[in-house]
């Protein structure tokens, strides 16, 4: 496992080691919700790489971090947690600072309800593996056509959830865990399955609000310790 | 959108006053079922609006307008219309208290949180293939891809939770974890004929289970709008 120490953006000038540990791949979109959400937070944090591609998740290393073997997963101290919207809820009770879920009740639970909409019904159904198992069973062209497919439905479901409350960001003004969750999400739909996002206006506007905040900029794959160009 | 309406919960009210909350379920959903025994555990009362699948009554405009993905479970709480099993919980968790559904130390409601993500996001969403792959392979062999899904998702959970378990998953109290394996495991038993040898915590937790009345009512058998031949 590579290790390296990353930085938010806004660094703290102690020289003390970060007490996070974040394990994580620079391709995996789970990974990288949490990589912008300690961004968002100011919560530095050390990063190590888990070789998806090298099968590094199965190593007997990684195997005592999560017997599960997958990414991401948080280590802060001696507890381990692991899957992104675990570590993100136990990130907004420990660390209360910069809190990325509102007050109001009925805010807090749209701002989930948008969270799992990409959790559970998009991203699984466009990893990797599922997909190989589309393209062995029903060839290539079925792949994208299921994933591109897949996520247009989540996102016309993005779209009518959130159109009436978007402003800057996903449910208003403000960040919160929906947009944690959307901007890896529509990054990935842009970058790896070419989506249209003209039929998702108020997902194209906020997105390019993400792109206007250094705190997403940084956490991008391409800018990850382990990224391969 | 012709609904079946049913009084959910502690007792039968006569009074044409309507009840604040409402579930949109359908009978054999599990997300549905995890909703359904957290209110039955926090003792709320609830009316029952079935929304009947096999009509196709989840694509009606009537009902994408309160979930425009056409899933249920749908919470309505007055001006609040809620969709998502784990969103509706943990509201119904901050504002009924009552039978708390996390528990209090970080690293069991972090256990809470992961496991019934494995549920949510690994197993229960690839069950969305299955209609898909009945259609192109044939049931058998959908039954046999659900199978492979559930099984793996199943060997994590042993794993993940065998530190943990006491008399049910992550402790000697019921949990929200305790919610979402209730149904999966129902469903991987009588829908998906997976053998639970291979499975001894959670068999064991099924058992547990079983003994509650406020999961055994709330099991796909016994909604108001089971059909005939599988009520139970």
């Amino acid at each position: 496992m590579q290790q390296k120490s990353a930085s938010p953006v806004d660094n703290s000038t102690s020289t003390a080691p970060p007490k996070l540990i974040l394990y994580s791949f620079w391709q995996s979109s789970c990974s990288w919700r949490v990589r912008f959400a300690l961004n968002l937070k100011g919560l530095p944090y050390e990063y190590r790489a888990v070789n998806l591609s090298k099968g590094e998740q199965f190593s007997p290393e990684f195997e005592k971090i999560n017997p599960l073997h997958y990414v991401p997963a948080l280590a802060d101290a001696d507890l381990v947690v692991s899957d992104s919207l675990a570590i993100l809820l136990y990130l907004e009770e420990k660390y209360p600072h910069k809190a990325l879920m509102p007050l109001d009740p009925g805010l807090r639970a749209l701002n989930l309800q948008a969270a799992n909409i990409v959790s559970s019904s998009i991203q699984p159904l466009h990893m990797v593996s599922v997909l190989r198992n589309i393209e062995e069973k029903f060839g290539s062209e079925e792949r994208s056509s299921w994933a591109q497919s897949k996520i247009e439905t989540g996102f016309f479901a993005l779209e009518k959830l959130l159109n009436s409350l978007a402003g800057k960001y996903a449910t208003g003004d403000e960040i919160y865990l929906a947009d944690v969750f959307l901007a890896p999400q529509i990054a990935v739909a842009i970058k790896r399955f070419n989506i249209d996002m003209s039929k998702f206006p108020t997902l194209s506007r906020i997105f390019n609000s993400y792109k206007a905040l250094p705190e997403f900029l940084d956490s991008l794959p391409e800018r990850q310790p382990d990224a391969v160009n | 959108m012709k609904l079946l309406q049913a009084t959910g919960g502690h007792g039968a009210r006569e009074e044409a006053e309507p009840k604040k909350l409402k579930l949109y379920s359908y009978w054999l959903s599990s997300c549905s079922c995890r909703v359904r025994i957290g209110l039955d555990l926090k003792g709320l009362e609830y009316e029952y609006v079935a929304v009947n699948f096999p009509e196709g009554e989840q694509q009606t405009p009537e009902f994408l307008k309160l979930n425009p993905m056409g899933y249920v479970p749908v919470l309505v709480d007055g001006d609040i219309v809620l969709a998502d099993s784990i969103a509706i919980l943990l509201y119904l968790d901050e504002k009924f208290p009552q039978h708390p559904l996390l528990p209090k130390d970080s690293v069991r409601r972090a256990i809470n949180f992961q496991a019934a993500n494995v549920i949510s996001s690994s197993i229960q969403p690839r069950q969305l293939m299955l209609q898909h792959m009945r259609e192109k392979l044939g049931p058998q062999e959908a039954i046999a891809c659900a199978q492979d899904d559930i099984r793996t998702g199943f060997a994590a959970l042993e794993k993940l939770l065998k530190d943990y378990a006491g008399r049910y998953a992550t402790g000697n109290e019921v949990f929200l974890v305790d919610l979402f394996l209730a149904p999966q495991i129902h469903a991987a038993i009588t829908r998906f004929k997976v053998e639970m040898d291979e499975f001894p915590l959670l068999s064991r937790l099924f058992e547990a289970y079983m003994e509650l009345p406020a999961f055994q009512d709330n099991m796909p058998g016994k909604q108001p709008d089971t059909p005939a031949e599988h009520r139970v």
